[in-house]
């Protein structure tokens, strides 16, 4: 050890990103990259399995809504909307329920190292990324096979994924850093998260809905995210629904939890060792 | 407190006192950690909202208070005390796994930021996987780790197991593997708790050989452990924790000593009351003898052992036994025996003030070449948990000879093969 390392520095105790930024983003891809390929590769059949349950659920949903409810009916490209809305939701709702148990799930390395609390949710959120970029794939497979044509518009999906990751990112933050403290987090979430499937224009485009209840879904934050990946993805020709309001309040609610997130884990993060 | 005895032990503790002088690594100043435990603990939102009005009253546990102290660099750094004495708790804060009410820690160098073995460890990965990750969360990158993999695995000794998932690894594997990461880390400081408690005898042999080859190195050990062959046998300085309050900072002996004392002084056992005064007996002398009744200082492999040591008692001790363990030179106990005294009739098993007991015989011995000691306990009232005088190293000899072997000790064993006849 040379001179120059043994000056003294201040150890501040555990933190959202603790022992460093760069220690922090290796472990972060480690762990996500990982539990992403021990799905994938674990068994032999590890990916087909995974992308079976959106497919399935899709399945069931489309013969439902175009044969039953005959929802889509008027809707361009509903086959294809559905399933993309299935997928988005679909991370969402993975990525989310999973985080809500993983800091206790790790309380191991919790307890015992020095270990970068932001990283726990994080990677949960990054290896639910790695499996809906996968699913997405196969997302536009159908897109292009039902007969969508590629739109220069296309290019400005990334950024409703962007928006999406960051704010599923901000939902996990809140439910695990809550969770060691309040275990009825996970009933809470489980419930709220399949009511937001019904609230989310997943299974109708927000045109379908009026009144309080549409107006209601019009301020879901996770509700532009859709009508935008809408728009640009699959139907160019989609109204888009409401005025201003229908742009601000949802903005303003995504901003509230993302800051909401931030200013909460980092206040739980130096004494989850101790809720444990 | 003073022992007229001058053992090797403490000789070596001198020896060792330049390490003081070195630069701090680690300066820890009125650190200081109160747990908040809730009377009742609200574990859900309903039992919140069903009693909004209750104040939440906790009590308050002073896990630590104000301790301060700095350890030098290549120090082996002993923290004692017993079981919620605070000193997991100032290993916690030193690993930024707890954070400290009150007071600073600095530090310099990279720190393992591990307690304990084998954290992380996901079953479900190749010991591979495991190994790196484990690597990556030691503070090496992910180039460093997966370069220094190899070596991880040749000290583990698992080089042909790297694809193996962890969970079918056997328990000594795991921790093979966990102590082989953890020194190819090559951190530059490491905190370890109770190291002892994982693997077997001989598993804990070989990490503090491995630490001592660290301290060689320039590394510093943190070790909180309540084994005090350990804290005798390897740290530097130790220090004593007892109801988060430093007791004693300083010669591992002399720690060693106080923990016992306070252990076995009665404190928290009010039937005995008090503590136990200073000396309640005075070594007089300690010294081996070959067959011939000469003094010697080591000890030829087979011959038998003269044994004497002189005690004077400085208060009257009422049914004294005195205890003495042989141990390795690494703290491992071979074995020991206890003596009461000798009464003829009528008299009372008493060792008056003044008085002088001489324990003395020949011990048979079996032990193979190698370092050795021997450490007394004194008690009164045949309860072993009444200390009368614990002298730690009582004598410090070596065995030699020319048939070494495995372990500690040669039994004979009437044990033949024999080739089967053929069916």
């Amino acid at each position: 050890m040379t001179e120059s390392t043994l000056e003294l520095r201040d150890v501040n105790g555990p933190s959202a990103l603790g022992g460093g930024l760069r220690r922090s983003l290796e472990l972060l891809y480690l762990i996500a990259s990982t539990e992403f390929k021990r799905t994938y590769f674990g068994t032999a059949l590890g990916y087909l399995w995974s992308l079976c349950r959106p497919l399935l659920l899709f399945a069931v949903l489309l013969a439902v809504f175009t044969h039953i409810v005959r929802l889509g009916s008027q809707v361009a490209h509903y086959p294809v909307l559905l399933l993309l809305n299935i997928v988005l939701f679909g991370f969402f709702q993975e990525a989310t329920s999973t985080a809500v148990g993983s800091v206790v799930s790790q309380e191991a390395v919790v307890r015992k190292t020095q270990f970068p609390r932001l990283v726990i949710p994080l990677a949960v959120v990054l290896t639910s990324v790695f499996n809906v970029g996968l699913n997405l794939i196969v997302v536009f497979a159908f897109i292009l096979a039902f007969g969508v044509d590629p739109m220069w518009t296309w290019l400005l999906f990334p950024l409703v994924l962007m928006l999406l990751f960051i704010f599923t990112t901000a939902v996990s933050m809140i439910v695990s850093s809550l969770y060691p403290r309040f275990r009825d987090v996970g009933i809470i979430w489980a419930v709220f998260s399949t009511a937001l499937f019904y609230a989310t224009p997943v299974l109708y485009p927000l045109q379908k809905v009026h009144g309080t209840i549409g107006q209601l879904i019009a301020f879901n934050p996770l509700t532009p995210l859709f009508e935008l990946a809408r728009r640009w993805v699959i139907d160019p020709h989609a109204p888009i629904e409401g005025g201003a309001l229908n742009i601000l309040v949802p903005s303003a609610i995504y901003v509230g939890v993302c800051v909401f997130a931030v200013w909460i884990f980092a206040r739980e993060a130096p004494r989850i060792a101790e809720a444990l | 407190m003073s022992f007229d005895t001058e053992t090797g032990a403490s000789t070596l503790a001198r020896a060792r006192s330049h390490l003081v002088d070195g630069p701090v690594v680690i300066e820890a100043t009125d650190v200081a950690k109160t747990f908040r435990i809730p009377d009742h603990r609200f574990d859900s939102f309903k039992e919140r909202a069903a009693h909004p009005l209750t104040r939440r009253t906790y009590r308050e546990l002073h896990a630590l208070r104000d301790v301060s102290f700095e350890v030098h660099l290549g120090e082996f750094f002993g923290i004692v005390g017993r079981n919620g004495s605070g000193k997991s708790t100032i290993l916690k804060i030193m690993a930024s796994i707890y954070r400290a009410d009150r007071g600073r820690i600095r530090m310099a160098g990279r720190l393992a930021p591990f307690i304990e073995l084998g954290v992380g460890f996901n079953p479900e990965l190749t010991s591979r996987e495991n190994v790196i990750l484990n690597g990556v969360l030691m503070g090496l990158s992910r180039q460093e780790a997966r370069r220094r993999l190899d070596a991880v695995l040749d000290f583990a000794g698992l080089a042909e197991f790297t694809d193996l998932k962890l969970k079918n690894y056997s328990s000594g594997m795991m921790v093979r593997l966990a102590f082989a990461v953890m020194v190819e880390a090559d951190a530059d400081i490491m905190l370890i708790d109770e190291v002892l408690a994982v693997g077997d005898a001989a598993f804990a042999q070989k990490c503090m050989d491995v630490f001592r080859a660290r301290r060689q190195a320039g590394k510093t050990v943190v070790l909180v452990t309540h084994d005090m062959a350990t804290v005798q046998s390897f740290c530097d300085r130790a220090m004593l924790i007892h109801d988060g309050e430093m007791r004693y900072l300083g010669d591992p002996q002399e720690a060693a000593l106080r923990y016992y004392r306070l252990n076995f002084g009665g404190e928290g056992d009010g039937a005995r009351g008090g503590d136990v005064p200073d000396v309640n007996a005075r070594l007089i002398g300690a010294w081996l003898e070959n067959g011939a009744g000469d003094r010697i200082e080591n000890v030829e492999q087979g011959e038998p052992i003269g044994f004497n040591v002189m005690f004077e008692a400085r208060h009257d001790l009422v049914n004294p036994v005195f205890g003495f363990h042989f141990l390795t030179a690494d703290g491992v106990q071979v074995f020991g025996f206890n003596r009461t005294l000798e009464l003829g009739d009528g008299e009372p098993d008493v060792l008056r003030a003044g008085q002088r007991v001489r324990i003395a015989g020949r011990v048979e011995n079996r032990l193979l070449p190698g370092h050795y000691y021997v450490s007394s306990i004194i008690s009164r009232n045949r309860t072993m948990g009444d200390l009368a005088l614990h002298v730690l190293r009582l004598l410090d000899f070596v065995v030699y000879g020319t048939k070494p072997g495995p372990g500690s000790v040669s039994i004979e064993a009437d044990v033949q093969a024999l080739v089967e006849p053929g069916p």
